[in-house]
């Protein structure tokens, strides 16, 4: 008998709002980054959250990861709520649950060796002996595809790639069971990206990590991840298997975005591009459906009642009209 | 075909604490009248380099040019006085989008006194008087009138809402896809021959990226205006060129007509290039290698130590261009012939 594999990470109606105060430190609103977002991650999966700067993509990794606390909603890790830990109780779950940002490279301490960088999170979080520590760091090291000399560099000794390597070591000395990569290859060149998401591939398959992958570039989602998630102004409008998504997109704003997305040989996309207009403010979000100021397809409905992401046949979608 | 600006065997270095780097070596590169031509290449290729080295900006103290010119309108404008170049040419007759709008407006000015303010010196019915202009000198009420007509004109053309009261408002008050709105339309107003656009929708999203290609394409195309635009993005030079050419490492590689370029590229480089851009099968392809110094470039061909063709031939010297097709040339000793995407 095999029970159904319970998701790793479960998230249920998570809310993080900001508030906006005048200058006189008086709140005069809200900003509803996140509004409302539930997902589950299975164990091994990759995850995609894509979505155009401002649609609350980032903040909800950064709840989930901890670093801002919820307005409202659970997170379960492993079948334990994490959103209201204290302090002491929450860093223990660091261990388990990582955040790679853009350029985790970036991160590294100038002034220390790298040996020094990646001894620090074992330090830290374990009760290893040295010896057991160097091995693990060497074991680690051999991974990301560094050779053991560069454990006697600093960090200006290498090339940004290589620093970008470190960094992926220092969180995956850990052994982390699920890892949040935020806009991991934005800035880069294609070959450079190609080789980066190279890297999380073999990293994935060697560790047993699970990704959530949050991105604004649907190709790299596209070859990263076999779930999607889109988000619009603090929402999820519309949540499948990648490949279903990408090809039959169901929710205007899904289809607007991969239409936009230019593509090599062939008609030019901009020629029949047809979305108008820019995201509203996240401090003023219109009533009912999110996307209703710039939806090619919209009606008096959606002016008033606000879409729920409905179950469908292989994916769900928040739109009267999908 | 005469050319509007063609670019020849340009070299530029630049003193660095680690040495003189070679960021130009020997570029050559042609625009004609009224065509959009794109310059890509990775980072650190040298294609904002070739942008301010055509307008005449790289910084005083670390560039210097080797060798080459650059033939503007049959002049060549790093041997004509420098007067001169300011006045007709820079900012009037070549224009310039930058990257990053936010950045290039100052953030405590209204909109309407920086464009007016470029107006004053550049709009096309200032007489170019010759030498240095005194500081303080006035601003013809009638010539301001009709200058400020012009640009609500052109504000309402790159789809501006509310033309006047945008010119009061501050530039953080904008979105950055508006912003670069703006930029398009300064680089517009001054009617100039040549806009250079360096990577101008880099940092925006892909829906205001699609918005903001095609107007642009839509409006040179309507005034006649030709375009150097570096990006890159691949996706980006075939939505708006009519041609490409590729660079690495300071180098021009490949020149070709967009539809060419992207179906049959010769250069074994663009070809790496193009294959590592991501497409629907999962399928990721890099170029093994890293991007060699500038300090201690390869010799010859450049891409010889990444390439998978590469002879002795290569290292020796830098290959010749060679015309494989009408506009189509390639600066290799080894050039494919197979349509993309296949490895012969």
């Amino acid at each position: 008998m095999s029970a159904p594999p319970a998701p790793l990470l479960e998230v249920v109606d998570l809310v993080r709002y900001f508030p906006v105060r005048n200058a006189f430190g008086r709140r005069t609103g809200w900003i509803r980054a996140v509004d409302g977002v539930s997902l589950a991650v299975w164990p091994g999966e990759t995850l995609g959250l894509v979505g155009e700067s401002g649609c609350g993509k980032s903040t909800l990794g950064k709840t989930v990861m901890g670093i801002h606390t919820p307005t409202a909603g659970d997170i379960r890790f492993a079948g334990r709520e994490i959103g209201r830990l204290p302090k002491r109780e929450r860093r223990a779950i660091a261990r388990d649950l990582q955040y790679v940002y853009q350029d985790p490279g970036a991160s590294l301490d100038p002034r220390w060796k790298v040996l020094h960088s990646l001894h620090e999170p074992l330090k830290i979080h374990t009760r290893l002996t040295r010896a057991e520590r160097e091995e693990q760091v060497r074991a680690i090291l051999a991974a990301v595809g560094l050779p053991g000399a560069h454990l006697d560099l600093y960090p200006h000794e290498l090339s940004g790639g290589q620093q970008r390597r470190v960094g992926l070591a220092r969180i995956l000395t850990l052994r982390p069971r699920m890892v949040i990569l935020d806009e991991p290859t934005s800035g880069l060149d294609v070959s450079v990206q190609a080789s980066v998401l190279k890297l999380f591939r073999s990293l994935q398959e060697a560790f047993a990590l699970t990704y959530v992958f949050i991105s604004h570039d649907l190709a790299v989602v596209r070859a990263m991840c076999a779930r999607i998630a889109v988000m619009y102004l603090g929402r999820i409008v519309e949540m499948g298997a990648t490949a279903a998504v990408f090809e039959q997109p169901r929710h205007p704003y899904t289809r607007s975005l991969l239409a936009a997305v230019p593509r090599i040989g062939g008609r030019r996309v901009t020629l029949d591009f047809a979305l108008e207009g820019e995201p509203p403010n996240p401090r003023d979000v219109p009533s009912g459906c999110r996307f209703r100021t710039r939806c090619p397809i919209v009606q008096d409905v959606c002016a008033v009642e606000e879409p729920p992401l409905r179950e469908g046949d292989d994916r769900r979608v928040a739109c009267h009209f999908a | 075909m005469t050319e509007l600006l063609s670019v020849r065997r340009l070299s530029v270095d630049f003193v660095t604490d680690g040495g003189v780097a070679q960021v130009l070596d020997g570029i050559s590169l042609d625009v004609g009248p009224g065509e959009v031509v794109g310059l890509v290449g990775e980072s650190g290729c040298g294609k904002t380099t070739l942008a301010r080295a055509i307008l005449g900006i790289l910084p005083t103290g670390a560039a210097r040019i080797r060798g080459g010119e650059v033939r503007f309108k049959g002049a060549d404008l790093l041997r004509e006085d420098p007067t001169v170049v300011n006045d007709r040419v820079r900012g009037r007759a070549i224009t310039f989008i930058p990257q990053d709008p936010s950045t290039s407006f100052s953030p405590v000015f209204p909109v309407e006194t920086q464009i007016m303010d470029l107006m004053k010196w550049k709009s096309p019915r200032a007489e170019s008087g010759g030498g240095r202009r005194p500081a303080l000198s006035r601003y013809p009420r009638e010539r301001h009138r009709a200058d400020r007509d012009a640009v609500l004109e052109t504000l309402r053309a790159v789809q501006i809402p509310e033309p006047t009261r945008a010119l009061r408002r501050l530039p953080h008050e904008f979105s950055g896809g508006q912003r670069q709105r703006l930029m398009i339309a300064m680089a517009l107003l001054p009617r100039p021959d040549l806009i250079i656009a360096d990577e101008p929708t880099t940092a925006l999203d892909v829906t205001i990226q699609a918005q903001i290609l095609r107007l642009l394409r839509e409006l040179v195309k309507d005034r006649g205006v030709s375009v150097l635009f570096t990006t890159h993005d691949l996706g980006t030079a075939h939505e708006i060129c009519d041609r490409v050419v590729v660079m690495y490492a300071g180098q021009e590689m490949e020149a070709a007509p967009a539809d060419a370029f992207f179906a049959r590229p010769a250069h074994p480089y663009t070809r790496r290039l193009l294959a590592s851009v991501l497409t629907g099968t999962g399928e990721i392809r890099d170029i093994p290698g890293d991007v060699p110094s500038l300090v201690t470039p390869p010799s010859g061909c450049r891409f010889h130590p990444r390439c998978d063709y590469a002879t002795s031939e290569c290292r020796g010297g830098r290959p010749a261009p060679r015309a494989l097709a009408r506009d189509h040339e390639v600066r290799c000793h080894h050039p494919v012939d197979a349509p993309a995407g296949v490895d012969p």
